[in-house]
């Protein structure tokens, strides 16, 4: 089993700027792991930067540590091994992470035959298996269709299978249920938190929302230009941030805001429904 | 009380699709909306809250029921010129990035706004940059300089330009920040009430509508099934569908429950 990554004074530098600057910390087996921040703090880049997807002409620096190894010593061809195989990403967009021209079967089994050799036949059982344990309806006729005969929902779960067809060890999830309605996002939540309990599956969940973190994230790391502001277990994070920015990030949640502010006409508005 | 401003009533709208059923996106729909009144409409994708506010617009056909604006009846717009007496309903899109359009500066696609207002002499361009709270440098820019929420602060801009009577707001934070999304919310409020307009403001998350509506109305399969005050509706929801679009928001409290 593995012991999942360990992220150690990660920098990376495109041109002059400095995206990340210096950060520490774990995604241990088992257990979700929250990445928060505004958009532009660096965390999706960080995310990238595990998978070895950041920017070319990008430079990190500092170590992450996968199963005794530090990936950013690995060559591409070496990388290319792990990635898509043992790491696995998710993305925010389904419909722009899967190919539009090409049917699910192959985008679900394409890298598995590549990784593991296994036959074509025996890919698409466990391309039909693990689509029924994702919950897509019919998953053998789905195999023979496109992206764009699902809904938002189905094509996030369709992703995730395509992440997990390999066995992955380490699942990188930015920003997951961005593009997705309330109810859609609390089945793929659910189905995060099993995978992960299920399969001893580092995850790293990286959102800008925090009631998603507040559901699902085991600890919570926050972020904010390229620095960790402030990490630690989800509930002292939430429930008392020791920082002012992260108070502000939970404030400013449309759940926390109290309702409605004055307004000039709010007092005229009321009675005219009381009159109905 | 007089005509309401905008009054919809029994409103159907299907979609043909070849060889399969039609989609009844709209179902027998009625409500009526007054200056002064923000209505939040919630519900999941797909339930027909965009197909009905862009009929509101005169995008879309409908198949039975009319819509009421000022007591002039709203038609399909097709490919003809917006009518003057409907200029008045303003629209802010899901989409900032593709709602502005990219070869032309913040400021000239303000001042389309400011000409087709019936109150031309009312904002400035930098009046307006300062409500939505940008710089005034923001004029002569163009829209791939801003973030995300910079550029939904511009469309709304355009559209308050315009001197609307309604405004609708179509998933208007849906593709922002959380930490934006209330702020963005309350701007829309906010300007609304400044320029004595309605607005109607769709969303799925019933969590922002509350923080902006004083009304909501909570759509299902293109029939609304829980109408009244938000507060009402957060409090104590009545509807099944409502019950269970609200046990899926999550709740920021720390403990680690799964919501839904």
């Amino acid at each position: 089993m593995s012991n999942g990554i360990a992220v150690r004074n990660l920098t990376l530098e495109v041109g002059e700027t400095q995206i990340i600057r210096d950060i520490s910390f774990d995604i241990p087996a088992g257990q979700i792991t929250g990445l928060a921040g505004e958009s532009g703090s660096g965390k999706t880049m960080t995310g990238m930067s595990i998978c070895g997807l950041h920017p070319k002409q990008g430079r990190r620096g500092g170590s992450i540590a996968f199963e005794g190894r530090n990936l950013l010593d690995l060559s591409e061809r070496e990388m290319n091994g792990h990635r898509g195989k043992d790491i696995a990403m998710i993305f925010q967009d389904p419909t722009a992470s899967l190919h539009p021209m090409l049917r699910i079967e192959s985008q679900l089994t394409d890298h598995l035959r590549f990784h593991e050799g296994v036959s074509r036949r025996a890919a698409r059982t466990r391309a039909i298996s693990l689509l029924g344990s994702l919950q897509v309806p019919d998953p053998s006729s789905a195999l023979r269709k496109y992206p764009h005969q699902f809904s938002g929902g189905q094509l996030q779960r369709i992703a995730i299978a395509s992440a997990m067809i390999c066995n992955p060890k380490v699942l990188i999830a930015d920003e997951p249920t961005t593009a997705l309605d309330v109810t859609v996002q609390a089945g793929i939540l659910r189905l995060l938190r099993g995978l992960c309990d299920e399969f001893g599956l580092a995850i790293l969940l990286v959102s800008h929302d925090l009631g998603v973190m507040s559901a699902v994230a085991d600890t919570l790391i926050v972020m904010r230009h390229g620095k960790i502001v402030e990490s630690g277990t989800r509930f002292d994070v939430i429930t008392s941030p020791q920082e002012p920015y992260t108070r502000a990030l939970i404030e400013s949640l449309p759940s926390v805001v109290s309702p409605t502010v004055d307004s000039p006409a709010q007092t005229s508005t009321a009675t005219r429904f009381e009159a109905k | 009380m007089s005509t309401p401003l905008l009054s919809v009533q029994g409103l159907t709208i299907t979609y043909r699709r070849p060889g399969l059923e039609r989609i009844v996106a709209a179902n027998d729909v009625s409500f009526s909306l007054e200056r002064g009144e923000v209505l939040g409409l919630v519900g999941e994708s797909g339930c027909g809250k965009s197909t009905l506010a862009r009929a509101v617009c005169g995008l879309e056909r409908s198949e039975s029921g009319q819509i009421l604006f000022n007591g002039n009846q709203v038609k399909p717009l097709k490919n003809r010129r917006r009518p003057p007496h409907l200029m008045g309903i303003q629209m802010v899109f899901q989409n900032p990035y593709a709602s502005l359009n990219p070869r032309r500066t913040v400021a000239s696609q303000i001042e389309d706004g400011i000409r087709a207002s019936p109150k031309a002499e009312r904002w400035s361009v930098t009046e307006l940059l300062e409500e939505v709270e940008l710089e005034r440098s923001a004029a002569t820019r163009f829209p791939h300089e801003f973030s995300g929420g910079q550029r939904q602060r511009i469309a709304i801009a355009r559209a308050i330009a315009a001197g609307p009577d309604l405004l609708i707001g179509d998933e208007p934070i849906a593709s922002l920040d959380a930490s934006l999304q209330s702020k963005i919310a309350l701007l829309m409020r906010k300007l609304a009430f400044e320029s004595d307009a309605a607005l109607l403001f769709i969303s799925h998350d019933l969590a922002v509508v509350r923080v902006v509506a004083d009304q909501a109305a909570v759509m299902q399969r293109g029939r609304i099934v829980e109408r009244g005050p938000v507060a009402e509706i957060w409090e104590h929801p009545q509807d099944p569908y409502t019950q269970r679009l609200l046990s899926a928001i999550p709740v920021v409290d720390g403990l680690g429950r799964l919501p839904g």
